[in-house]
C-alpha cells in the first residue's frame, strides 16, 4: 500500500470559456497503488475528467495542470505524444463505461484484443492470438475462438464489456483506469464484471481506480473511497467505514443509494448540486 | 441516401446514434429494385411532362415549317400525338425502355447512336476526374483532420470554399488560357490531335484505351495529355466536397469512445485515423465520392463546352441550341439514369459494408 | 443555447462574441450586401448604359474610361458586371420562393397528417431527391425555351425534397409535443395551427438550409447563363459574359475572366455566409 504507482498533486482542469477559463476540477490529490480506489461522485463533479487526464486523453482545449503527476516514477506532464503512446497500453488502461460505443463497430474481436499486444510487443500473430484467447477465456467468455471471429455488433453488453477487459488487460498493464465499467449493464451483470474485475486486479497485482456514481456498489470492491463534488475531493476514508463517514455529503450519498427500503419513494435529491454535464 | 437501406437500431441507454446498423430482414434486394424503378420511371415521366408543356411541336419539327397540311397530320400520327396522354407516355416508356429515342433533327443519325458514340468520351473524363479528385480530396481531408486547426487545414478549408464556389465552366476557360495558350504546357481543346484522329481505330470509344490498343506510344500520350487538363479542372470540382466531408467525418468520429479505447490502448494518431476511423466512416466517404461522380457525369454539360470535349455533355449542348428535342430527351434520359443507377449501386455498397460489420 | 445559460452572459454580448469569433459570417454579409447594393443602385453606380454599343470601341483594354475594358460590341464591361448581378439575384429571389414554400408545405402536410399521405409524400420526395438536379433543370430551360422565370421554374423542380424532408422530421417531431397538443385544446386547429403554430418553428433550419443551397443556385443560374439558357441578350448577365468572352479569350481574356470573378465571389460570400450561419446555430463547431 505505501509504494504508490500513481501520484497525483495539485491537480487542476479548466476549460476555456467566454468569461475565461472554468475550472472543473480543482488542485486535488489522490494516490494509487496495488488496490482498488474508488472515485465516487454525481455527474459533473469531474471525476471522469481526472482519470482522463491521468491517461492524457483530455482534448486539447482543457488545461491541465498539476505540481505533480507521477506514474511509476515516470513524470506524466513531461511526456510528449510518442511517450504517451508508449505508456498508454502497457503501463496503464482504460476501460469505459458502454462497450456498443467504446468498442470499434468495423473491427473483429480478436483485432481489438490484440492491439496492445501488435503495438508493445514483438510477439508473431500466432502468439498473439494465442494469449488474445487466453484472454477471452480469462475472462470468462465461453467459445472465445468463436467471440475471437465475430464483430462487436454480435456480442451482448456483459460480453462487450468483458472483451473491453480482456481487451484492456492482455498486456499486463500496472493501472487500470475504469470509469463506470458497468453502469450499462443490467443490475446482475454489474456484479459479475465487477467481481471479474477485482479478481484479476489481485490476480495481476494491478491498481485499480474505479470511478463510479454508485457508493453501495463502490463499498463492496474498493479498498478505498475518494468523494468528489464540484470538481473538489470532499472526503476519503476506507471503504469499510463509509457508513461513519464524517461529511454531510457523503452521508447523503449514502443515504441516496437505491435499496429495498427505498423502493417506491422518492430517493433525496441535493440542492445546489451543481451544473449537470 | 443510406437511410432509405439501413434501419437504425433503437438504443436505450442513450439518445446517441448507435454505432452499428442493421439491414432490415425484409428483401432488401427487392425493395431496392424498386426504388430503383420508381426513380427512372419519375424521371422519364417529368422528361414526358416537359415535351407535352414545351411550346415546341415535335411534329412541326420533324417535317419542317413549309410542309403540308397532310403530311404534317400523317407526322403527328406517327408520333402518336392524337392519342390520349397515358398511351403516349406508355409508348414513350416503351421507346425509351428500347432505347429508341428517334432521329436527332441536327445530325440527322440516330439519336441512340450519336449517345453511343459520344458517351465514353465522358465517361473517360469523369472517370479520370473522380480518380484525382478522390485521391487528392482524401489525402487532404485526412491531413485536414489530423492537424485540425493548422496550415493544412487553412488550406483544405479554402480549397473546399473555393471549390464550392467556383463556376467550374470559368475555372476551365482560364486553365486553358494559362497552360495552353500562355505556357503551352497542355495541349489544346479536344481529345486527340489531328494527326491521329484518323490513324487510331475507335474499338472501345475510350481514347485512352483506343490509343493504348494501337500500340503507339505517342497517341497514347497525346490523349493522355488532352486528357489532363479537363480532368485536374473536373476533380478540383470534386475534391471540394471530398475533401471537406473526410475531414468532417473524422472529426466527428474522433470524439467517438471507440477512438478514445484505441488512444488508450496506445495507438498513435495516425493508427486511430487509418486503421480505427477510416473502415468505420467507409460507407459515408463511398457515397460522397459516387454523388461527386454523379454531379460529374450531369456537369459533363457545361465542360464539355470549354474544352471540346465530344462528349455526351456538349452533344447535349449542341442539341439544346437547335431546340433538337429527340437528341435533348435522349441524352438527358441516358444520363439521368446512369446518375440514379450510380446512387442506387452506392447504397447496395454502403448496406454491404455495414452488413458485414454487424454479423 | 446552454453556453447562454450557464455562463450567465446577456444574449447580446454572446451574440457579439460569436461574430466577431466568426469572421466567415461577417466578411460573407458583407460581400452578399455589395452584391445586393450593386444590383439595386446599378443605374447611379454604372459609369455607363450596359446595353450601348460603341462599335469604334470594340474589345478595348481597361484603360482611364472603360474600367474594366470593353466587349466584343464595345459595351463597358464595368457597367454590365454591375447591371449583372440584378438577373443572377432576381433568379435567385425566384428560386428562393419558389423551392422554399412548396417543399416546406409539403413536408409539413407529410408531418402532421401522417399515415397513407406521409407515406406517399414522402416516396415522391425521394424519388425526386435522386433526380440529376442540374441535367434536369438545363433540358427544362431548353425544352421550354430560355428566361429568367423558366430558370427559376427548372431550378426549383428539382431542389425543393431538402426542404420537404426537414420540415417533415421536425413537424413529426412537434407532432408529438405538447406545444401543438396545447394549441389543439384551445381549439387552434387546420391551416391556422399549421401555419401559425407549426410554420414559425420548422423555419429557422430552412433559413440555415437556403443559405447553404443559395450559391450552388448561382453558380446553377450562372450555368443556365454560360449556356445561353438564361435571360435573353442583351441584357447583361454573368454567366452569359462569360459565355461571350470565351470567343476572345486567349487575347482579351478580362472580358470572360471578370464576369466570372464576380460569380466566384458572389457564390464564395454566400458559402461563408452560410458556413457562419452554421457555426452560429450549432456550437458543436467551434
Amino acid at each position: 500500500m505505501t509504494d504508490a504507482l500513481l501520484t497525483v498533486e495539485d491537480l487542476t482542469i479548466s476549460f476555456p470559456s467566454d468569461n475565461g477559463p472554468v475550472p472543473v476540477v480543482k488542485s486535488i490529490s489522490l494516490t494509487v497503488a496495488r488496490e482498488i480506489v474508488a472515485v465516487v461522485g454525481e455527474s459533473g463533479s469531474g471525476k471522469s475528467l481526472t482519470g482522463r487526464a491521468i491517461m492524457g486523453l483530455l482534448p486539447c482545449r482543457a488545461h491541465v495542470r498539476a505540481s505533480r503527476m507521477l506514474f511509476e516514477g515516470i513524470d506524466l506532464q513531461t511526456l510528449g505524444p510518442a511517450g504517451w503512446n508508449g505508456l498508454r497500453g502497457s503501463g496503464m488502461g482504460l476501460i469505459l463505461q458502454d462497450p456498443k460505443f467504446s468498442l470499434n463497430p468495423a473491427h473483429r474481436v480478436g483485432r481489438q484484443v490484440e492491439e496492445a499486444l501488435l503495438l508493445h510487443t514483438k510477439l508473431s500473430a500466432r502468439e498473439r492470438k494465442q494469449r488474445a484467447l487466453d484472454m477471452l477465456a480469462r475472462v470468462g467468455l465461453p467459445d472465445p475462438e468463436r467471440v475471437y471471429a465475430s464483430y462487436p455488433a454480435a456480442l451482448s453488453g456483459g460480453m462487450g464489456q468483458r472483451v473491453m477487459i480482456a481487451a484492456m488487460l492482455i498486456n499486463r498493464p500496472m493501472l487500470i483506469i475504469a470509469d463506470e465499467p458497468t453502469s450499462a449493464l443490467d443490475r446482475g451483470l454489474q456484479d459479475q464484471v465487477l467481481t471479474l474485475l477485482r479478481s484479476l486486479t489481485e490476480e495481476f497485482g494491478m491498481g485499480l481506480l474505479l470511478i463510479s456514481h454508485d457508493l453501495q456498489q463502490v463499498s463492496r470492491y474498493a479498498d478505498r473511497v475518494i468523494v468528489m463534488r464540484q470538481g473538489e475531493i470532499v472526503e476519503r476514508l476506507p471503504a469499510s467505514e463509509l457508513a461513519q463517514a464524517q461529511t454531510a455529503y457523503t452521508r447523503g450519498l449514502w443515504a441516496a443509494r437505491p435499496s429495498f427500503a427505498t423502493y417506491g419513494t422518492r430517493l433525496p435529491v441535493f440542492e445546489d448540486s451543481g451544473r449537470p454535464s | 441516401m443510406q437511410k432509405a437501406v439501413l434501419r437504425s437500431l433503437p438504443e436505450p441507454h442513450n439518445s446517441r446514434q448507435p454505432r452499428w446498423r442493421e439491414l432490415s430482414l425484409l428483401g432488401p434486394l427487392s425493395k431496392w429494385l424498386m426504388s430503383f424503378a420508381m426513380t427512372l420511371l419519375g424521371l422519364a415521366l417529368v422528361t414526358f411532362a416537359m415535351t407535352r408543356l414545351s411550346p415546341i411541336d415535335p411534329a412541326l419539327q420533324m417535317v419542317g415549317d413549309h410542309a403540308s397540311q397532310s403530311t404534317y397530320q400523317a407526322a403527328r400520327l406517327e408520333l402518336g400525338l392524337d392519342q390520349p396522354l397515358p398511351v403516349q407516355f406508355l409508348r414513350y416508356l416503351q421507346q425509351a425502355v428500347s432505347g429508341n429515342f428517334g432521329q436527332s433533327i441536327s445530325t440527322g443519325q440516330p439519336v441512340a447512336s450519336d449517345i453511343a458514340r459520344t458517351f465514353p468520351a465522358t465517361l473517360e473524363l469523369a472517370t479520370a476526374a473522380i480518380i484525382i479528385g478522390s485521391l487528392i480530396g482524401l489525402t487532404l481531408g485526412i491531413a485536414a483532420a489530423m492537424r485540425q486547426g493548422g496550415l493544412i487545414d487553412a488550406i483544405a478549408r479554402f480549397v473546399s470554399l473555393f471549390g464550392y464556389s467556383v463556376p467550374i465552366f470559368w475555372l476551365g476557360l482560364l486553365m486553358l488560357l494559362l497552360f495552353y495558350a500562355r505556357l503551352h504546357w497542355a495541349p489544346g481543346p479536344g481529345r486527340l490531335d489531328v494527326m491521329f484522329q484518323y490513324t487510331v481505330k475507335p474499338v472501345t470509344g475510350f481514347a485512352l484505351i483506343d490509343t493504348w490498343m494501337s500500340g503507339k506510344a505517342g497517341a497514347f500520350r497525346d490523349a493522355l495529355a488532352h486528357l489532363a487538363l479537363p480532368a485536374i479542372v473536373l476533380a478540383f470540382h470534386a475534391l471540394a466536397g471530398i475533401s471537406r466531408l473526410t475531414r468532417a467525418s473524422i472529426l466527428s468520429e474522433l470524439g467517438q469512445e471507440y477512438v478514445l479505447t484505441a488512444r488508450a490502448k496506445g495507438a498513435s494518431l495516425s493508427r486511430v485515423v487509418f486503421v480505427h476511423i477510416l473502415p468505420n466512416i467507409a460507407g459515408t466517404l463511398l457515397t460522397v465520392i459516387a454523388l461527386a461522380y454523379a454531379s460529374l457525369l450531369e456537369g459533363a454539360v457545361l465542360t464539355e463546352t470549354v474544352f471540346a470535349w465530344p462528349g455526351i455533355g456538349r452533344y447535349l449542348t449542341t442539341a439544346m441550341f437547335s431546340g433538337d428535342m429527340p437528341a435533348i430527351l435522349g441524352a438527358t434520359l441516358v444520363v439521368g439514369s446512369c446518375f440514379v443507377l450510380l446512387n442506387a449501386l452506392t447504397d447496395v455498397a454502403v448496406a454491404r459494408i455495414h452488413k458485414g460489420q454487424a454479423r | 443555447m446552454s453556453a447562454l445559460t450557464t455562463l450567465q452572459i446577456s444574449p447580446a454580448r454572446w451574440l457579439y462574441l460569436r461574430l466577431s469569433r466568426s469572421p466567415s459570417l461577417t466578411t460573407g454579409a458583407a460581400i452578399i450586401l455589395i452584391v445586393l447594393f450593386m444590383a439595386i443602385f446599378a443605374p447611379w453606380l454604372a459609369p455607363y448604359d450596359p446595353t450601348l454599343q460603341e462599335t469604334a470601341n470594340r474589345l478595348m483594354a481597361p484603360s482611364q474610361q472603360h474600367w474594366l475594358g470593353t466587349d466584343a460590341f464595345g459595351r463597358d464591361i464595368l457597367s454590365r458586371l454591375i447591371y449583372g448581378a440584378r438577373p443572377t439575384l432576381l433568379l435567385v429571389l425566384f428560386v428562393v420562393l419558389l423551392m422554399a414554400p412548396v417543399g416546406i408545405t409539403i413536408g409539413i402536410l407529410a408531418g402532421y397528417l401522417g399515415g397513407f399521405v406521409e407515406r406517399s409524400l414522402m416516396r415522391i420526395t425521394d424519388i425526386v431527391m435522386s433526380f440529376p438536379r442540374l441535367l434536369l433543370a438545363f433540358a427544362f430551360v431548353a425544352i421550354m425555351g430560355p428566361g429568367l422565370l423558366n430558370g427559376a421554374l427548372a431550378l426549383a423542380l428539382t431542389s425543393w425534397p431538402a426542404y420537404a424532408r426537414q420540415a417533415r422530421a421536425e413537424t413529426a417531431k412537434l407532432a408529438k409535443s405538447d406545444y401543438l397538443a396545447a394549441a389543439e385544446m384551445v381549439g387552434i386547429k387546420g391551416p391556422r395551427l399549421l401555419f401559425g403554430h407549426v410554420l414559425p418553428l420548422v423555419l429557422p433550419s430552412a433559413v440555415i438550409r437556403l443559405a447553404l443551397d443559395l450559391s450552388g443556385i448561382i453558380l446553377a443560374a450562372a450555368g443556365l447563363g454560360f449556356l445561353g439558357l438564361g435571360v435573353r441578350p442583351p441584357t447583361a448577365e454573368w454567366g452569359s459574359m462569360v459565355a461571350d468572352g470565351t470567343q476572345v479569350i486567349f487575347d482579351q481574356w478580362w472580358i470572360a475572366a471578370t464576369p466570372g470573378f464576380a460569380i466566384l465571389i458572389t457564390s464564395f460570400g454566400f458559402n461563408l455566409l452560410a458556413d457562419g450561419l452554421r457555426d452560429l446555430m450549432d456550437p458543436r463547431n467551434d
